[in-house]
């Protein structure tokens, strides 16, 4: 057993990412003190909740690229709620959000499931209906921080045992999908039907139904994240969170999360997400051009790419009696 | 000629039993095919019924029924004696019926105790799957068939044999009455189907009713109670084992006398032309050389994953040696890529041929004419007309039988995609042949086709080099025959050591 | 089938038949349905300058949407194209400040494209990485090392014989651009539809692993993919640049969709295998069409992106709930 934990994925990134804060701390040790680790982590909060998502879409064999689009839609249609009717209380909103996501979850959960078509481009089509529903939705106006009311955008900021609400959120999800993943029907079932549809149906799994609710699960995630999101910079617009798609999809590639399906963990997802945070966070600090982030983000996923397919490289039949020996 | 028996009486001794699972008249078609017409099969509590007819003949099709994966298009199925219906695989589960497949259909990534509990798992608090209960269960279970698995290992893990026993301890798990087997020895080692058999009688005991899919007629009269033989879709024969012999089964399954299938042909064979010389791969093989003549049919025998295939993809370029030589007409031959090996003159017919010997989707002539794309071509553009020409010519020689030249590959029967995939190959004008498993899954009428067709081709002075693990297929037609076991060559036959005692022993190492 | 004739016909269904019953007649019913209809609601569209102005939404695109067409159907894809044209309108950008003339500028744009696809290509064939995962990650490097190179600065000054290949006319209305596209097109139909290569492409698609069993170097024509969608990718850069007569890093950005969209809407099947040039051109149109269209009529860019959302998810979907609603 200790060998199998020394080699995983989670223990090799999690290696890396302190590796990469002790480089970082040679030049300013300011920042890995707590406070400021803390702070890193409720920025990357909303990249976390929807790499778990997406990592669940992706064990399926699916890809959900609508994911920064439903974020924004939702955002939008939560702010419009709350311009409308100020009062409503913040578990209603949260509520609103979470089932609205989850909705648009399921538009392209069906469209998957029972008209089969391929995910990516369901999703690529789905991105762009949305973006334009908020067009739609909002005339392309932007609601700033004072149409807003107070509750709306206190809640992600208010801070339970030093820690903002936002980060909770986050390590809620880190459990709760944990807890799903490994010990629910369904969370083996993901597993299943993107590591091997055709042995999952013998099984008595509907490989489509499995997929049909990744993608729920990934709307529901990017729906509250849209809350969170607008609440926390207290903006809504059309463009919000553009492209933020990729560094999802990046997240989960850094953490391990196979592409070709059946291979990930919400662990893997998180650990992926921070590095990233990690790295968006510190440029700055060490005095390194922001600009530089999206090259540096584009060379971990391929090398994170490689090093997954170095890992899970089909190893053949052993025939030879030598060999099975050796290995 | 068909054999029939008579169908109405129990297959079992006197005691009336009802039929824990029956089919009554199942017909299941797909466009073009009829994969199974009228038949009927029954299994009763404690009995080992074998299912045995050749590839094709509709087998897992049948099983497929059974679990669920396919509807049938008439007839019924019964439990008990009541009519059910299995519209998922999760309905047959629930009434107990499980399979254990010949590819061991589970989960690289999930672990031991996951594969045997998936979709059945104990639950514990708040309806969460109970973990360790499941380690306990798996553990008792694995126990109980004499594997000494670790539950928490992850499939991927284990070997072939190890697999093969959590498919088993996974239908153990389900608490099935009715357990499949479907070629369950195939990839295990003498010592290994000993202990399955002893799992089957302590099955039997536990008074599950037990389908016994093999080709293999000396474990069908170990084991098995009654037998019930398909051919082409129907059903010809059952009864119970003790009245039946090992030829009348034969017979039953082909139709007609074994010995006649096979071309006479004369040996006749010239000068050598393709020569190997120490292949060695790091895992799969090692220490292979042989010597091949013109007009020449080798044969290529040994067990399932005996290394025969893996050698062959080598000498075609799928997959790179770390040593060896390849000589063809006298000068040595480099092949890194199937590209190389057509260019020399070597082809292969797979035995995948969905997968790795025909591109399904594409039309008759366009799967002719890829590799020979050169030769119908001007200056790298298509010509359309001469591709046809050369199709034709070459399905024409096969006596190919489809609606037009134009038809995709994959709404032709296996018999006659393998004659495309054939055809394919002689359009290049080879030198070396090889061919892994040509008949397999074909209808009788193509095997006779293709069988003859090889005999044309060895006398035409083309080499051939055939897979095959039929034993009267591989003394019908060649030549001389080389045995592999476990990675290399256990011995080289010819004349009258041509012998099924031979190969056999050969093949198993006894 | 008749076991009695022994003679096989070439063909049962003659090429015209087939063509009157595909997708590309459907699609062209469409982009014609388009054209009346926008010819009646404004009375700006029956323009010649007009239409050759509608042009330039789609021809640049459309150069990539080809070799990207040859890409898919060979089942791999590139997300990095946009990128691609950002990194090498850099790279001409930063070659016009040390002065070098426009046949130079036309060179670098081009080879910029070629390297960036060799690069791509190397990664898919020769690492064996999954196409869609490497160039989510090429394409936030390529547009990184723009960044990197120009942060949020422009370049501009570009030599005025160079503005030719985006805004110059060869003959009254038809603009150099659309030459070019139609050439491109031209060449790009007959590759496909009239080469062995061309022929490989499909088998591959169709079969990886039984075009390699017959002997096509699947690899090697992988790579020439990428090489190819590189190239048309530094075509469309020259073009663009050219046009804009700058270079942001953001210039064409989420263009990668886009071309995705007019692909499969064209009718390329997103698992590869099947697709034909013919039917990528009419998709161009279409595109244009609904762009200018909706623009005339003064709706936002954004809103058309619902209706090429829509269109992109209804042609897939409406032929498969047809053929459910049947059965």
């Amino acid at each position: 057993m200790p060998k199998q934990i020394f080699t995983s994925r989670e223990f090799l990134l999690t290696g890396a990412i302190v590796l990469l804060l002790a480089i970082i701390a040679t030049r300013f040790p300011a920042f890995i003190a707590p406070s400021n680790l803390a702070n890193v982590f409720n920025d990357t909060a909303p990249l976390i909740l929807l790499a778990i998502g997406q990592m669940i879409v992706i064990l399926t064999r699916c890809i959900d690229l609508s994911v920064a689009a439903n974020l924004a839609l939702t955002g939008m249609v939560v702010s419009m709620i709350n311009v409308a009717v100020p009062g409503l209380p913040v578990p209603i909103i949260i509520f609103v959000s979470v089932a609205f996501g989850a909705l648009l979850g399921m538009v392209n959960g069906i469209l998957v499931w029972k008209l089969e078509i391929p995910p990516i481009v369901v999703t690529l089509g789905t991105m762009t209906i949305f973006r334009g529903t908020i067009f739609l939705l909002s005339e392309g106006k932007w609601i700033n921080a004072h149409e807003f009311s107070e509750p709306f955008k206190a809640f992600p900021r208010t801070e339970l045992l030093g820690l903002p609400l936002m980060s909770w959120i986050a390590i809620a999800a880190v459990i709760l999908f944990s807890v799903v993943m490994s010990r629910t029907t369904l969370g083996r079932a993901f597993y299943a039907a993107g590591g091997n549809p055709h042995a999952a149906t013998y099984a008595g799994i509907d490989v489509g139904r499995t997929q049909f609710w990744a993608f729920t699960i990934s709307g529901a995630l990017a729906g509250l994240t849209g809350y969170l999101w607008v609440s926390r910079f207290a903006v809504a617009f059309v463009d919000l969170a553009g492209g933020f798609e990729l560094s999802v999809v990046a997240a989960c590639v850094i953490g391990g999360v196979a592409i070709m399906g059946g291979i990930g963990s919400v662990v893997g997802a998180m650990l992926g997400a921070l590095f990233l945070g990690i790295i968006s966070n510190a440029l700055p600090v060490v005095n390194i051009s922001p600009f530089w982030q999206l090259a540096i983000s584009g060379s971990a996923i391929i090398i994170a790419v490689a090093l997954n397919a170095q890992a899970n490289r089909e190893k053949g039949r052993i025939i030879l009696k030598r060999a099975e020996n050796a290995t | 000629m068909l054999m029939e028996t008579d169908q109405k009486s129990a297959p079992t001794g006197a005691e009336p039993k009802v039929p824990v699972l029956a089919l009554r008249e199942v017909t299941k078609t797909f466009p073009g095919v009829t994969a199974l017409s009228e038949v009927s099969l029954e299994l009763f509590p404690g009995k080992v019924t074998a299912l045995v007819g050749e590839n094709g003949a509709g087998k897992s099709t049948v099983v497929k029924i059974m679990t669920g994966i396919y509807q049938p298009n008439g007839g019924q199925i019964e439990i008990d004696g009541s009519p059910v219906r299995f519209p998922t695989a999760q309905d047959a589960g629930d009434v107990g019926v499980t399979a254990i497949h010949q590819e061991t259909v589970l989960f690289d990534e999930l672990s031991v105790a996951e594969n045997v509990f998936l979709g059945h798992a104990p639950r514990g608090r708040f309806g969460l799957i109970d973990t360790s209960a499941m380690m306990d269960h798996s553990r008792e279970i694995l126990d109980g068939i004499g594997a000494s698995i670790d539950p928490r290992t992850k499939l991927k893990d284990l070997g072939i044999a190890n697999k093969h026993l959590v498919a088993i301890a996974r239908a153990l798990s389900i608490d099935a009455r009715v357990v499949i087997m479907d070629e369950p020895t195939a990839a295990l080692s003498q010592k290994e189907i000993e202990e399955l058999y002893e799992l089957v009688e302590e099955l039997k005991a536990q008074g599950k009713a037990i389908l016994f899919i093999s080709h293999k007629f000396d474990e069908i009269f170990r084991i098995a109670d009654s037998y019930t033989v398909f051919r082409d879709g129907a059903l010809v024969g059952n009864g119970a084992i003790a009245d039946v012999t090992e030829a009348e089964l034969v017979k039953m399954m082909v139709g007609r006398d074994v010995s006649q299938i096979f071309p006479n042909r004369e040996r006749n064979t010239g000068d050598e032309i393709f020569s190997v010389d120490g292949y060695e791969h790091p895992t799969e093989f090692a220490d292979i050389s042989f010597t091949l003549r013109r007009g020449e049919i080798l044969g290529f025998y040994g067990l399932v994953g005996a290394g025969r295939s893996e050698f062959m993809q080598a000498l075609f370029g799928i997959t790179r040696p770390s040593s060896g030589k390849v000589t063809i007409d006298g000068e040595d031959a480099i092949i890194r890529s199937p590209a190389d090996a057509v260019g020399k003159g070597i082809v292969y017919v797979p035995e995948d041929r969905g997968r790795q010997g025909a591109i399904t989707t594409l039309p008759i002539f366009q799967n002719v004419t890829l590799p020979s794309l050169d030769r119908t071509s001007k200056n790298g553009f298509l010509r359309l007309a001469e591709e046809f020409k050369l199709a034709r010519e070459y399905t024409e020689r096969l006596d190919l039988r489809a609606a037009s030249l134009d038809t995709d590959v994959g709404n032709l029967s296996g018999g006659n995609q393998q004659k495309v995939v054939i055809a394919k190959w002689l359009a290049t004008q080879p030198k070396v042949i090889i061919l892994d498993e040509p008949t397999k899954g074909i209808d009788i009428g193509s095997k006779a086709a293709v069988h003859e067709f090889m005999a044309e081709l060895a006398a035409q002075g083309l080499a051939v080099i055939m897979i095959s693990s039929e034993i009267p297929e591989v003394l019908g037609m060649s030549d001389r025959v080389i045995v592999m076991r476990e990675g290399r060559i256990a011995t080289e036959v010819t004349g009258e050591d041509m012998t099924p005692e031979t190969l056999v022993r050969h093949a198993a190492g006894i | 089938m008749t076991d009695t004739t022994r003679f096989i016909p070439d063909r049962l269904q003659s090429p015209l038949e087939r063509r009157l019953k595909s997708w590309e007649t459907l699609l062209l019913t469409v982009a014609v349905s388009i054209f009346i209809v926008n010819s009646f609601t404004s009375p700006y569209f029956l323009n010649a300058w007009n239409l050759s102005d509608m042009t330039f939404n789609f021809t640049e695109k459309a150069m990539i949407a080809f070799a990207m067409a040859l890409l898919i159907i060979a089942g791999e894809i590139d997300l990095s194209v946009a990128s691609i044209i950002a990194l090498a309108s850099t790279a001409m950008g930063a070659a016009v400040q040390i002065g070098i003339g426009t046949p130079g500028l036309v060179l670098i744009g081009l080879g910029v494209g070629l390297i960036c696809g060799a690069f791509n290509g190397f990664l898919v064939t020769k690492l064996g990485l999954p196409s869609i995962v490497v160039t989510i990650g090429t394409m936030s490097l390529f547009r990184g090392i723009s960044y990197i190179i120009l942060g949020d600065q422009a370049y501009r000054g570009y030599p005025s014989d160079f503005s030719f290949f985006g805004q110059g006319y060869v003959f009254w209305v038809i603009s150099f651009e659309f030459v070019l596209f139609a050439i491109i097109a031209l060449i790009y139909f007959v590759i496909l539809h009239n080469t062995n290569f061309g022929r490989a492409v499909y088998a591959i698609g169709n079969n990886p692993v039984g075009a390699e069993f017959s002997g096509i170097r699947v690899a090697r024509v992988k790579f020439i993919l990428f090489l190819l969608t590189g190239l048309m990718s530094g075509v469309a850069a020259v073009c663009l640049t050219s046009r804009l007569a700058s270079t942001r890093p953001s210039i064409a950005f989420g263009w990668e969709l886009e071309i995705v969209t007019m692909v499969v809407l064209g009718g390329v099947n997103i698992l590869g295998g099947s697709g034909t040039i013919p039917g990528v051109v009419i998709a161009a149109f279409v595109m244009g069409l609904v762009t200018f269209g909706l623009g005339l009529l003064n709706v936002p860019g954004i809103v058309m992106s619902i209706v090429i959302g829509l269109l992109l998810i209804g042609v897939i979907a409406l032929p498969r709930l047809w053929e459910k609603w049947k059965s």
